[in-house]
């Protein structure tokens, strides 16, 4: 029997999960789930684990939505954010988390993901970002850098890459935060940190992909594109205590923006309120 | 002792990836045939980083039975 | 409260009509000509306790309706044309995992953006194929106003039953079409609730449908059962399998749902046809100009009755099968190149001939174009 927190808060029967060996995948999950029993377990957090709802869309990252046990929906491609609102929607009181990729949330699914941080709708969004679409076989995704190889650019990406958590920023989420794979604490606690805040919440997870992405593009295997992000990732503490020279090759691991606006579901009851009292209804 | 952790190894979970060995602040871990196991002079203080970055699962710190 | 007569359009009728049904959630996106039924949502779902939602495109307010009802709540969505070719993604997903709704297309004329404020009745293949892969499918259209608010609720009451979602195939003309309607009281119209059982813990097969019934039951999110739902192809708790021959019995019992329950699902309306040598057949608004030329035949003295799928899918082969030994000719009136005529081709088989009145233009089939062609196809019959 695997840990405790695996065998409490995963389906077991359904696991060893099916991402490659070194893949960033199984590390943010783990946070995933580590954040969610800390706050469950946390007798001043309102948090319940029947009232959390897992959402995912396709590709790799989404398969963690059957491999956790919670109520889960693994949707169609780019529509998580979609069906989650929908959910949440309906049923504001459901804490709804999405699971999805960089190719699922800021291409098929950019859309979705633009609007939703602009109502402000209460979802927690963790981006497991691998920079390639590992499902198909390593195609470049909107987070692919520039100049990379991809099957589908084999002689190098022309596209500028998107940072999707400034992306979400830009369009309204009021908490985005980054992490990684190799931050598995940090990350776990921005992860908390976004579900506990009552809005949109993004944490944009780089993930690391040693199979289609590393490999082809000369970085090595998940030791080595883990180690990258060890040296080239700071935690905030770390990080602000640089000077702007030494940042400048550096990723921050932390909360980029966390603002206060009424949430999209709240603002909508307060509506059915109003309307009821002066229909007399 | 209250708060004694040891750390489990279950090679059936392990898919051999290395992070664990890798990041070990002691480098007590080592990959053999693919597969995690303590080396035999690591020593292990517990600290529960590869449990965290483990992505299969395949480690993780129990309290210790008194 | 006794029924209330009130003047309606249909597209306001459809809205009325979900909310007697139960509809407490609509996710929507602005297309002519079915907007007035998201602006009718808006202001009348907050007045019931109900949610409206404007999504960023149509893909989005497909996919928040199957959310909503994966959450518990009779969900729906109206579009046209072009919406209605952007929810098929996501109409399948539904099919698939089994999750009641209703979509509504007011159906507006030609390909891409064509004539959008023009009526037509194209999109009647769509509404059975539109979504890719063998899938079931219900589909029903209303012919008047006052049928709309009555047959959107039975649309609701199917979609639970068969845990499916349902075509509501409306076409411009009864969409904007002001009638008197006299609404039932509540008490008159029969509302299927939800089809809810929860297992407990140790037995999680969400999909495993109980002896004596052609469904699962359902369970809504947030009641603690934590259970998978997926569009892949799954096995009876509801995860992913690869094996063919759980997925193979799967898609099997998705169509045998439909197909094993005809006498349920579908309803026709038959007019004047029990001493008739001709049927016209024809569904949704046509049926207006159909009904009135109709009466014209009639009073000329030839034998024409009507054939109105109210059902439009499954097609209700059986219904019009058993007219076939009375019959001379039939004549398939519609507001498209030919659609349901394949249909009726199908079933008349060659022992009827079938001619075919159709109109794709945006105009609509004026009553005396249908006299005219009924009085062609009975004097050729007659010089041969």
């Amino acid at each position: 029997m695997p840990s405790e927190l695996v065998h409490k808060f995963m389906r077991i029967d359904h696991l060893p999960h099916i991402w490659c060996a070194g893949c960033g995948n199984g590390i943010i999950m783990h946070d995933v789930a580590v954040a969610l029993q800390e706050l469950i377990d946390d007798p001043s957090v309102p948090i319940s684990r029947d009232k959390t709802v897992i959402v995912s869309g396709i590709g790799c990252s989404s398969r963690a939505a059957g491999y956790l046990d919670f109520d889960s929906i693994h949707t169609t491609h780019g529509r998580a954010i979609a069906f989650a609102t929908g959910i949440k929607f309906a049923r504001p009181e459901l804490e709804v988390i999405v699971l999805t990729g960089d190719g699922d949330c800021s291409a098929i699914g950019g859309n979705h993901l633009i609007h939703a941080a602009r109502r402000n709708i209460g979802l927690t969004v963790v981006t497991f970002n691998n920079d390639i679409y590992g499902m198909t076989g390593g195609q470049y995704s909107p987070t692919t850098p520039t100049g990379d190889k991809a099957t589908t650019a084999p002689y190098g990406n022309l596209d500028r890459p998107f940072d999707i958590a400034q992306l979400a920023a830009g369009a309204g989420a009021t908490y985005t935060a980054r992490g990684s794979a190799y931050h598995a604490r940090e990350t776990t606690e921005l992860i908390k940190q976004g579900v506990l805040h009552k809005g949109f919440s993004l944490i944009d997870v780089y993930s690391v992909c040693p199979t289609y992405y590393g490999r082809k593009n000369g970085k090595g295997g998940a030791v080595e594109m883990l180690q990258w992000q060890k040296e080239h990732m700071v935690p905030a503490a770390a990080y602000y205590a640089m000077s702007e020279e030494a940042r400048r090759d550096k990723v921050l691991v932390g909360v980029l923006s966390h603002t206060e606006h009424p949430e999209y579901t709240q603002q909508y009851t307060g509506l059915i309120e109003r309307v009821r009292a002066q229909s007399g209804k | 002792m209250v708060g004694m952790k040891k750390l489990v190894i279950d090679p059936a979970w392990c898919k051999g990836c290395g992070i664990c060995a890798a990041f070990c602040p002691k480098n007590a871990l080592e990959i053999v045939g693919e597969k995690v196991r303590l080396k035999e002079d690591g020593v292990c203080v517990a600290c529960g980083a590869c449990e965290l970055r483990c992505p299969d699962y395949a480690l993780w710190l129990e309290d210790l039975e008194e | 409260m006794k029924s209330k007569r009130v003047l309606m359009q249909g597209n306001e009728a459809c809205v009325e009509g979900a909310i007697a049904a139960g509809m407490r959630f609509y996710a929507g996106y602005p297309i002519t000509p079915s907007t007035e039924i998201a602006e009718r949502c808006a202001l009348r779902l907050p007045e019931v306790g109900g949610r409206f939602i404007q999504m960023e495109d149509e893909l989005a307010s497909m996919a928040a309706v199957l959310g909503a009802s994966t959450a518990g709540v009779k969900a729906m969505t109206a579009t046209s044309g072009p919406g209605f070719s952007l929810k098929q993604e996501n109409i399948g997903y539904g099919c698939l995992a089994e999750i009641p709704c209703v979509i509504v297309d007011v159906q507006r004329s030609g390909p891409s953006t064509g004539l959008p404020t023009s009526p037509s009745q194209g999109d009647y293949m769509q509404a059975r194929w539109g979504t890719h892969g063998d899938h079931p499918v219900i589909a029903l259209s209303p012919s008047s106003v006052r049928e709309t608010y009555r047959l959107i609720i039975r649309a609701f009451n199917l979609s639970e039953k068969y845990r499916t979602p349902v075509i509501f195939l409306m076409d411009e003309i009864v969409g904007h079409m002001r009638e008197g309607v006299a609404l039932p009281a509540p008490r008159d119209l029969i509302i299927n609730k939800r089809h809810i059982s929860y297992h407990d813990g140790a037995n999680k097969q969400c999909y495993a449908v109980p002896e004596g019934e052609f469904v699962p039951a359902m369970k809504p999110f947030g009641q603690g059962e934590r259970y998978n739902i997926t569009g892949l192809a799954h096995d009876v708790s509801g995860f992913p399998t690869n094996n063919t021959d759980i997925a193979g019995a799967l898609y099997t019992r998705l169509m045998e749902k439909i197909d094993r329950n005809l006498d349920d699902i579908v309803r026709v309306e038959e007019y004047k046809l029990d001493d008739a040598d001709t049927a016209v057949v024809c569904f949704g608004g046509t049926a207006r100009a159909v009904m009135s030329a109709v009466l014209e035949a009639r009073a000329a003295g030839m034998k024409v009755g009507m054939f109105r799928p109210i059902t439009v899918w499954p097609f209700p082969a059986a219904h019009l099968r058993a007219r076939l030994p009375g019959l001379k000719r039939i004549l398939m009136v519609e507001h498209n190149y030919g659609q349901m005529l394949l249909e009726v081709q199908r079933v008349a088989a060659e022992r009827v001939p079938v001619g075919f009145l159709g109109r794709w233009d945006g105009t609509v089939i004026p009553p005396e174009d249908i006299l005219q062609k009924l009085r062609e196809m009975e004097g050729s019959a007659h010089a041969e």
